[in-house]
């Protein structure tokens, strides 16, 4: 193969510039896709445990939506289907005036499709609690609402612990299918690289390195988090 | 102190209680017993409104259960509850085993609650695992913790749900010792058991219940002492409980 490596290119001006960038942005994007998700996330699931059974089928037909079809569709339809079908002004509004038109929808579709993710897991891990403890709770004269805070959500939070870092992780992963609508996150950036160098190797080389970095970083960052979101005291 | 008045109790169209009425007195011990799935945990569940019944009456003190709405909670707080498998909460230590209801429900302060907390520590002869998690305690040391945690809030009545039957044979007596003491000094309590030596040293009645009926009610010694005069189902029942 007749092919000139040149991996201090990534580390040249303009192009390390652009990548770091990208990480910005991809890190942006899923810490905001994060909080929307955990917000959207512990309503839905205490819905489908809690609420009366038309209220749980329609958290239950949240997350089938949200959490079954592909992220890269959801994409699509945040930014070419939803504009349109909102109110003229509006509409308008969204595909042009709203600040980081594109970033913010996919914060939003991201967002979306994590909460189905993260709700179903919240779920499991609250009907992973053992029955007798709501009992126990409400034994005591704790209204179900303590009885939640204190006693099941606490629990189900430490049995869903390693499948919710798992979950951050993948959000950072499916930030790259925002390229699909124009954000320039760390894919979109070394796709560009490899664009105007023909250097494509060693562009994508460097954007698998960062990320491979980052989910380490991510997973030590959890695992230390890990025994003092154990302790709780009321 | 508790009246059940004519309680039926049915999950869809099976009936788990029927028609049963029952008096508790002010510190009197009454021991249920009779075979699995006869009704004795729906019975004592009824009291603190765990579980809901579909006609007749409970009275705990000035409380009425049956009657239009009544906050479950103001009565949840007067009556203890023991459970079989014992349901500490098993992500905190002792100490806030003890304290979250009393922070919660009765508002107490920190202070107050960790010196009640302590009191009933010693009580129960655990003043030492104030701080273990409850995986770390035998299932003995964890029934007299959640006695103590029943007691934290002042109950005017204990029910115990077959206390002792998840324990291995060697720990029975620690939690009936604890049980039997609280009985001395006139606790009002309700003790669904198969311990019969218990209930013959202890219960001032013993209540044999059957496919949700309360079959036979009568005093301790006539219940042990003459036999003769139960039913044949409560015979038999004995016999098999009964050492011979
Ligand atoms: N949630 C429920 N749904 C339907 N049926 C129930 C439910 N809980 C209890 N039952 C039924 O009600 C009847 C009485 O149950 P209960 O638990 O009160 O019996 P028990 O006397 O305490 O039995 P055991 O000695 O096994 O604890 C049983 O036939 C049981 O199958
Ligand atoms: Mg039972």
């Amino acid at each position: 193969m007749n092919y000139a490596w040149d991996w201090g290119l990534v580390l040249r001006e303009p192009y390390a510039g652009w990548l770091i960038a990208g990480v910005a942005w991809t890190l942006a994007l899923s810490a905001a896709g994060w909080a929307l998700a955990l917000i959207l996330a512990l309503p839905v699931a205490l819905l489908r445990v809690l609420g009366s059974p038309a209220i749980r089928w329609l958290a239950g037909f949240y997350v089938s939506v949200f959490r079954n079809i592909p992220l890269i569709l959801q994409m699509f339809v945040w930014f070419f289907v939803v504009p349109e079908l909102m109110p003229r002004d509006l509409g308008l509004w969204v595909k042009r005036d709203m600040p980081q038109p594109e970033f913010t929808t996919a914060v939003v579709a991201l967002g979306m499709y994590t909460s189905g993710r993260l709700a179903e897991l919240f779920r499991s891990g609250i009907d992973a609690v053992p029955r007798g403890q709501v009992s126990a709770a409400l034994a005591c004269g704790l209204t179900r609402a303590q009885a939640y805070q204190y006693v099941i959500l606490p629990q189900a939070f430490r049995i869903i612990l390693a499948p919710l870092t798992s979950e951050f992780l993948s959000i950072v992963k499916n930030s790259s299918i925002a390229l699909t609508i124009g954000v320039v996150e760390l894919t979109a950036e070394s796709r560009q690289i490899e664009d105007m160098t023909f250097h494509g190797f060693e562009a994508f080389g460097a954007a698998t390195l960062i990320y491979v970095v980052i989910a380490f970083g991510l997973d030590r960052m959890a695992a230390r988090l890990r025994p003092s979101a154990l302790a709780v005291r009321t | 102190m508790i009246v059940f008045e004519r309680v039926d109790k049915c999950y869809g169209d099976k009936p788990v209680l029927r028609e049963v009425s029952l008096t508790v007195r002010q510190g009197e011990v009454v021991v249920i017993c009779g075979p699995s799935g006869s009704g004795k945990s729906t019975l004592i569940k009824c009291v603190n409104a765990l579980e809901p019944f579909q006609s007749g009456t409970i009275r705990i003190g000035e409380a009425v259960l049956g009657r239009g709405s009544l906050d479950a909670r103001a009565l949840r707080r007067r009556v203890g509850m023991v459970f079989q498998h014992f349901e500490l909460y098993p992500h905190l230590d002792v100490m806030e085993n003890l304290c979250l209801a009393q922070r919660t429900v009765l508002g107490r302060s920190r202070p107050a609650a960790e010196e009640r907390a302590s009191a009933l520590l010693d009580r129960v002869g655990l003043r030492d695992k104030r701080s273990a998690m409850p995986a770390q305690l035998s299932g003995g040391q964890q029934q007299r913790i959640a006695i103590a945690r029943a007691l934290a809030l002042d109950p005017e009545v204990m029910l115990f749900d077959e206390p002792t039957s998840a324990l291995d044979p060697e720990m029975v007596n620690e939690v009936l010792d604890v049980m039997t003491g609280l009985a001395r000094e006139g606790m009002t309590m309700m003790v669904v058991t198969h311990e019969m030596g218990f209930a013959r040293r202890v219960a001032d009645r013993v209540v044999f219940m059957e496919d949700g009926a309360i079959v036979e009610d009568c005093a301790t010694d006539v219940f042990f002492g003459d036999p003769g005069t139960l039913s044949q189902r409560a015979q038999r029942f004995l016999s098999k409980v009964l050492p011979h």
